[in-house]
C-alpha cells in the first residue's frame, strides 16, 4: 500500500511539473521519472510485461524521440519578462490559466466521481494473479489478431507519414 | 491493499493534469506531452480495469494504445518540425494561416 | 524479519556490486595489454608486478584530476548523464544469473539463486535498461553545450537505437527455442549435451541469431568497429569531451560494465550459461566466469583489429543489413521450431 502511495506521488508531482516546466528538456526528463513510476504502478497491478514495455516503448523510444526533436529544434528555454509582454509566453494568458485549471479540477472530480460509483464490484481485487507472457501471447494472436495486424499497417502509415512531413524541400 | 477505486482515482487526476496541460500551455512539444500522460492515464485505468476481472485484455489494449501512441507522437513530431521550419515558432498562436 | 536468506541476498548484491566494480577495473587492464601484445608491444609494466596495479594507478590519477564544468553548460543535466549511465550499467546486470543455485554449503535452507533479482521477464528487462542507457549519453552531448559533444552524443545515440531492433530481433530468436523470458530457464534448457559429445548450447542452434547479437552488442556499447561517436581522431572525444576526473571515470566504467553485461547475457543465452563438463553444479560459476572472459577477449580483439566504420555506413549496415538478417533469422527460427516440435 505504501507502494502505490510513493509510486503515485511520484507520478503526479512529476506530471504537474512537466506542465509547469519553461525548459521542454526538463519536461520530457520528468515524464520519463512519470513513466518510470507507473511502470511501478503497474508492477503492483501483476502486469510485469506491461510495466517493461512501458520502459521500452514510452521510456525508451517516444521521449528519446522528442528528446530528440526538443534538442534539434534549440526549444526557447528561459522565458523573460519581456517575452511575456511580447505574447510569446509559453503559458497562456492569466484567465486563460485559471480557467483551465479549473476546467481540469472539475474534470478530475468528475471523473473520480463518475469511476467510483461504478456498481457491481466492491473495488478490491481478486486473488491470484492474472496472466502470464504466455497467456497475453495467446489472446493476441487469437482474440485480437485482426488488430495485430491492422496495428502493424498503422505503424508503416506513421513511418511514412514521419519521414515525409520532417523532409526538406528539395532545392 | 489498494483498491480498484484508488487506482481509478489516480488515473482520473492524471488524465485531468494532462488536459490541464493542453489547456494551458503554448508550447506545441509540451501540448504533445500533456497528451502523452493522458494516453498514459488511461492505460492505467485499463490495467486496473483488467486486474480487477481477472482478464489479461487489459493489457492487451495497453498495448495496442502504446502503438497508437508511438504512431501518433511520431507523425505529430514530424508536423511540429515542419512548422518550425515554416515560422521559427514552437507557439501555437502564430499559426493562423487558416482563420477566416 | 531478518531471515538467514534476506542476509544472504543482500550480500550477494553487494558481491555482485563489487564485482562489476573489480572487473571493470580489470578490464582496463586486459584491454591495455591485450592491445600491447596484438601491437606487439609490451603495454603497462612498471606498476606493480607485471603491470597489474596499472588500474590502480589510473583510478587515482582520475581522482587527482580537477572537475570541470564548462560555464554555458546546464549544470544540473551535465551533472546527471554520468549517473544515468553508470547506474543503468548496473542495473542492467542485476536480472543477470551467474550460477546454480546453491545452499552455500548447507548454511542456508533453502537454495539461493545466484542472481540478484529474479524476475520471470528478466530478458526484457536487460533490454529496457538498454534503452535507458541512451539517455545518459543524450543528456552528457546536449548538456555540455559543445558542438563536437552535441554531434557525438545524437550520433551515438541514433545508433544505438537502430541497434537495439536487431538487438531485440536476436533475443526474439532465443526467446522461441527457449519458451521462456527468464534468463535462468533458458540456461537451464542448455544443460546437458548431445549424443555426450556436443553440449546443448543455442549457439549450435542459432549461430546467426549468435552472431547478430554480438555485433549488436558491440554496437550498442558503442566500441569499436562502431565507435565512430567517440573517436578521437574525427570529434575529439564524443559526447565527453567536456567531462574530466570523476565523471569521465563514470563514463568509462559505464561502458566496461556494458560490455560485461553484454558478454554475460550473451553467456547465459547462447553459451549454456553456467553449465559444463568436469565440475559439479554447484561450482558452474566458474564456467560462468570463463566463457564470459573468452567472449570479453573477442570483443577487445575486434576493437584493436578492425577499422572504424564511418556513421553513414554505420547506419546503412545497422538498417539495410543486420536488420533484414535479424528477421530472417527469426523467421528461419519460427519455422525450425515449428517444425521439429521445440
Amino acid at each position: 500500500m505504501a507502494l502505490f502511495y510513493v509510486f503515485g506521488a511520484i507520478a503526479v508531482v512529476a506530471s504537474l511539473l512537466v506542465i509547469a516546466q519553461h525548459n521542454p528538456v526538463y519536461s520530457v526528463l520528468l515524464l520519463i521519472a512519470s513513466f518510470g513510476a507507473l511502470s511501478g504502478l503497474y508492477v503492483l497491478l501483476d502486469a510485469p510485461f506491461v510495466a517493461v514495455i512501458q520502459i521500452i516503448i514510452y521510456a525508451g523510444a517516444i521521449m528519446v524521440l522528442f528528446l530528440f526533436v526538443v534538442m534539434l529544434l534549440n526549444a526557447p528555454r528561459e522565458e523573460t519578462e519581456e517575452d511575456l509582454a511580447r505574447g510569446l509566453a509559453t503559458l497562456a494568458a492569466p484567465r486563460v490559466r485559471t480557467v483551465g485549471a479549473a476546467l481540469a479540477a472539475a474534470l478530475a472530480v468528475e471523473l473520480s466521481w463518475a469511476l467510483t460509483k461504478s456498481g457491481g464490484e466492491s473495488g478490491s481485487f481478486p486473488g491470484g494473479s492474472v496472466s502470464s507472457v504466455a497467456a497475453i501471447g495467446r489472446l493476441l494472436y487469437t482474440d485480437y489478431a485482426f488488430a495485430f495486424e491492422v496495428t502493424s499497417v498503422l505503424i508503416l502509415v506513421a513511418l511514412l507519414g514521419a519521414v515525409v512531413l520532417a523532409r526538406r524541400e528539395a532545392r | 491493499m489498494p483498491a480498484l477505486a484508488d487506482y481509478l482515482v489516480l488515473s482520473s487526476i492524471l488524465f485531468a493534469i494532462g488536459a490541464a496541460g493542453v489547456f494551458v500551455r503554448r508550447n506545441l512539444i509540451t501540448i504533445l506531452l500533456s497528451i502523452e500522460i493522458m494516453l498514459n492515464a488511461v492505460n492505467l485505468a485499463f490495467v486496473a480495469f483488467g486486474r480487477a476481472l481477472g482478464a489479461a485484455d487489459g493489457q492487451i489494449i495497453v498495448f495496442f494504445v502504446m502503438t497508437v501512441a508511438a504512431a501518433e507522437a511520431a507523425v505529430g513530431l514530424a508536423i511540429v518540425i515542419a512548422l518550425f521550419r515554416h515560422r521559427e515558432s514552437l507557439d501555437p498562436d502564430s499559426f493562423t494561416a487558416l482563420k477566416g | 524479519m531478518v531471515t538467514p536468506l534476506l542476509l544472504a541476498q543482500l550480500g550477494l548484491t553487494l558481491f555482485v556490486f563489487v564485482m562489476l566494480l573489480n572487473s571493470a577495473a580489470l578490464m582496463v587492464y586486459f584491454e591495455r595489454k591485450l592491445a600491447a601484445f596484438l601491437q606487439q608491444r609490451v603495454g603497462p609494466y612498471l606498476v606493480g608486478p607485471r603491470g597489474l596495479l596499472q588500474p590502480l594507478a589510473d583510478v587515482v590519477k582520475l581522482m587527482f584530476k580537477e572537475e570541470l564544468r564548462p560555464r554555458a553548460a546546464d549544470p544540473l543535466l551535465f551533472a546527471i548523464a554520468p549517473i544515468i549511465s553508470a547506474t543503468a550499467a548496473f542495473a542492467a546486470f542485476a536480472v543477470v544469473p551467474f550460477g546454480a543455485e546453491t545452499t552455500l554449503f548447507g548454511l542456508l535452507r533453502e537454495p539461493l539463486r545466484l542472481q540478484v533479482a529474479d524476475v520471470n521477464v528478466a530478458m526484457l528487462v536487460v533490454f529496457a535498461i538498454a534503452s535507458m542507457s541512451v539517455y545518459g549519453i543524450v543528456l552528457a552531448g546536449w548538456s555540455s553545450n559543445s558542438k563536437y559533444s552535441l554531434l557525438g552524443g545524437l550520433r551515438s545515440s541514433a545508433q544505438m537505437i537502430s541497434y537495439e531492433l536487431s538487438y531485440g530481433l536476436a533475443l526474439a530468436s532465443v526467446l522461441l527455442l527457449g519458451n521462456s523470458l527468464s534468463l535462468t530457464d533458458i540456461v537451464n534448457r542448455q544443460a546437458g549435451t548431445w549424443g555426450g559429445v556436443l553440449p546443448r548450447w543455442f549457439v549450435f542452434l542459432q549461430p546467426i541469431g549468435f552472431l547478430i547479437y554480438m555485433t549488436a552488442g558491440i554496437a550498442e556499447t558503442n566500441r569499436a568497429p562502431f565507435d565512430f561517436p567517440e573517436a578521437e581522431q574525427e570529434l575529439v572525444a564524443g559526447y565527453h569531451t567536456e567531462y574530466s576526473s570523476m565523471s569521465f571515470a563514470m563514463f568509462f566504467l559505464a561502458e566496461y560494465i556494458n560490455m560485461v553485461t553484454v558478454s554475460a547475457v550473451a553467456t547465459d543465452l547462447f553459451l549454456g550459461g553456467w553449465h559444463g563438463p568436469f565440475l559439479p553444479a554447484s561450482l558452474g560459476w566458474i564456467w560462468f566466469l570463463v566463457k564470459v572472459a573468452a567472449i570479453l577477449f573477442v570483443y577487445i580483439w575486434i576493437r584493436w583489429t578492425l577499422p572504424r566504420y564511418r556513421y553513414d555506413q554505420l547506419m546503412h549496415f545497422g538498417w539495410k543489413v543486420l536488420l533484414p538478417a535479424a528477421v530472417v533469422n527469426l523467421l528461419a527460427t519460427a519455422a525450425g521450431v515449428l517444425y521439429f516440435g521445440g
